[in-house]
């Protein structure tokens, strides 16, 4: 199977590697996957607390090149968009993006899963309620 | 002079050899006849061809040519094996022995058998990959007519103890065979001395051509039959119909003389190299080597480079160079290397190997940049890989309770 040159790209030049401050109460962390799976993503937002605002965003992915690049491309995405805005961030557009084939499209539902996982995080540690997301079958 | 793209993935297959293809050539064009033509010279052409090649290839396992019985390739000598087996002694038992390690097509050929009545024990391996043979000589019954295990294993290289095996099966009247693929034409195997009633073998996997194989059936001490599993004119002793494919037996004759006279030599260079690779992949951190070191392949490393994912790693040089890995993230299963996982390797580890397998045309050159991509690579991808931060801060990553897909 060939990658898409996008796949690539995010593989070779990753943007936004690296970890935030899990303990400070304006980063939302989201650690989804499984080492036996082959995949685990971590994905790490700041928020401005007065504005909303996603500031930064830092990840770090143990799985194949299609796993890197969605978390990579994720993170790209983040960045100065409002919390509310990236809730909606729908794994079929890293998808359509990467040109992702059928048999790595869990690569961007782990994405989108982490990206909501980040947000309840950083909710939770603002005594927000956690939004609660549809069960999804991976 | 580095040539690239470097192919390490010679247990998958083998480049052809030049030399094998020049003895091939005549055989499509001149001499195209049917060896089962008994009335003319093109059949009488080509039937002397398969003979030559038949002594060439008897002679590379010390066997008598009229043991070796021509297939497509090995699956089907497993199938035929096997099955063959099972259908002709079924007057006195059931039972077949193998173990969890074995290919696809002894386990998948097994598992058919059993459907249509056949016991079956998988032996567990060790965690260095060989069997226990006190669990193969409690798991003989009265029943057993078949002990099938592996000569050399694909994905890690260990040779199993062919000689004590067969020896235990002798024992209880049991017949050995011996899926001996990764085997033949890589170190030396003696049908005789190592003990081996029927074994299968392949021409691509030491630089002969695809689409032809052998199954060598014993002949005395005991005469060994097997049903032919496909029907027609009776070739083969009656145990493989269809009409010979002739170039490629020329082929699979010539590897296997080249084969016979260059193992030594093959041997000598390729196992340097390969322990070269090895010992400077194993200066990283947290790289495992499966399988036991003493009793393997001279062309073969499986080395697990833990918190770094298999095909995330292949990525980083697929360009350049070509292997294989026991990551299955593209299968639908999402399942790891059943041959890794039944070493007792987690699947964590699993997931983190590559199978190196070197060859004859394999060159210093390319083993060093390889040795330089593999490990570039590795680092670069730690750094992004988290499990990798939590190892190193000392956390558990075993007491994570890990949402599992």
């Amino acid at each position: 199977m060939a990658y898409s040159d996008k796949v690539i790209d995010h593989y070779s030049n990753p943007k936004n590697v690296g970890t935030l401050d899990k303990a400070s109460n304006t980063v939302g962390t989201g650690l989804v996957g499984a080492p036996e799976c082959g995949d685990v993503m971590r994905l790490q937002i700041q928020v401005d607390n007065a504005t909303g605002i996603i500031t930064d965003a830092k990840f770090k992915t143990f799985g194949c090149g299609s796993a890197i690049a969605s978390s990579s491309l994720a993170t790209e995405w983040l960045k100065g968009k409002s919390v509310d805005e990236a809730v909606k961030i729908d794994n079929m557009d890293l998808v359509e993006e990467l040109n992702l084939p059928p048999v790595k499209i869990h690569c961007s539902v782990l994405a989108e899963d982490a990206i909501k996982a980040a947000i309840n995080d950083y909710r939770s540690k603002n005594g927000l309620e956690q939004l609660v997301f549809e069960e999804r079958i991976h | 002079m580095l040539k690239l793209p470097i192919y390490l993935d010679h247990n998958s297959t083998t480049p052809m050899d030049p030399r094998v293809l020049e003895a091939m050539i005549p055989y499509f064009t001149e001499n195209f006849g049917n060896a089962a033509s008994r009335n003319h010279s093109f059949g009488w052409h080509a039937e002397e061809a398969v003979d030559y090649a038949r002594e060439q290839i008897a002679q590379l396992i010390g066997a008598d040519p009229k043991e070796i019985i021509f297939t497509s390739g090995a699956t089907e000598g497993n199938n035929l094996g096997i099955k063959g087996v099972y259908e002709m002694y079924a007057s006195k038992g059931n039972h077949i022995i193998t173990c969890t390690t074995e290919h696809k097509a002894v386990l998948d050929t097994c598992k058919h058998l059993e459907k249509l009545g056949a016991e079956v024990t998988y032996l567990e391996v060790q965690p260095d990959g060989l069997i226990d043979l006190k669990a193969l000589e409690a798991a003989m019954r009265p029943t057993t007519i078949l002990v099938a295990i592996m000569y050399a294993n694909n994905e890690i290289g260990v040779i199993q103890p062919v000689k004590e095996i067969s020896a235990i099966a002798k024992k209880h009247g049991a017949l050995y065979f011996s899926d001996a693929v990764q085997a033949v034409g890589k170190i030396p195997v003696d049908v005789i001395a190592d003990g081996i009633d029927i074994m299968s073998f392949t021409a691509h996997k030491m630089y002969g051509p695809k689409g032809v194989g052998a199954l060598y059936v014993r002949r005395k001490n005991p005469r060994v039959k097997v049903t032919a599993q496909i029907d027609g004119g009776g070739h083969e002793r009656g145990m493989r119909s269809g009409t010979l494919n002739v170039p490629g037996i020329v082929g699979f004759g010539k590897a296997a003389e080249i084969a016979r006279l260059d193992m030594a030599g093959d041997t000598e260079r390729i196992s340097k190299l390969r322990d070269k690779l090895e010992n400077a992949l194993k200066v990283i951190d947290e790289t495992y080597v499966n399988g036991n070191p003493a009793h393997r392949l001279p062309h073969v490393s499986n080395i697990s480079f833990k918190y770094v994912e298999g095909e995330g790693l292949m990525m980083g040089f697929n360009k350049d160079i070509a292997l294989s890995s026991g990551s299955a993230c593209t299968s639908a299963s999402l399942e790891p290397s059943y041959v890794l996982k039944a070493l007792g390797l987690g699947d964590d580890l699993a997931h983190s190997s590559l199978r190196f397998g070197l060859g004859r045309y394999t060159t210093e050159e390319q083993i060093d940049y390889t040795i330089k991509a593999v490990t570039d690579t590795v680092l670069k991808l730690r750094e992004m890989s988290p499990l990798w931060e939590m190892f190193k801060e000392g956390i558990d990553i075993d007491a994570i309770q890990w949402a599992h897909h």
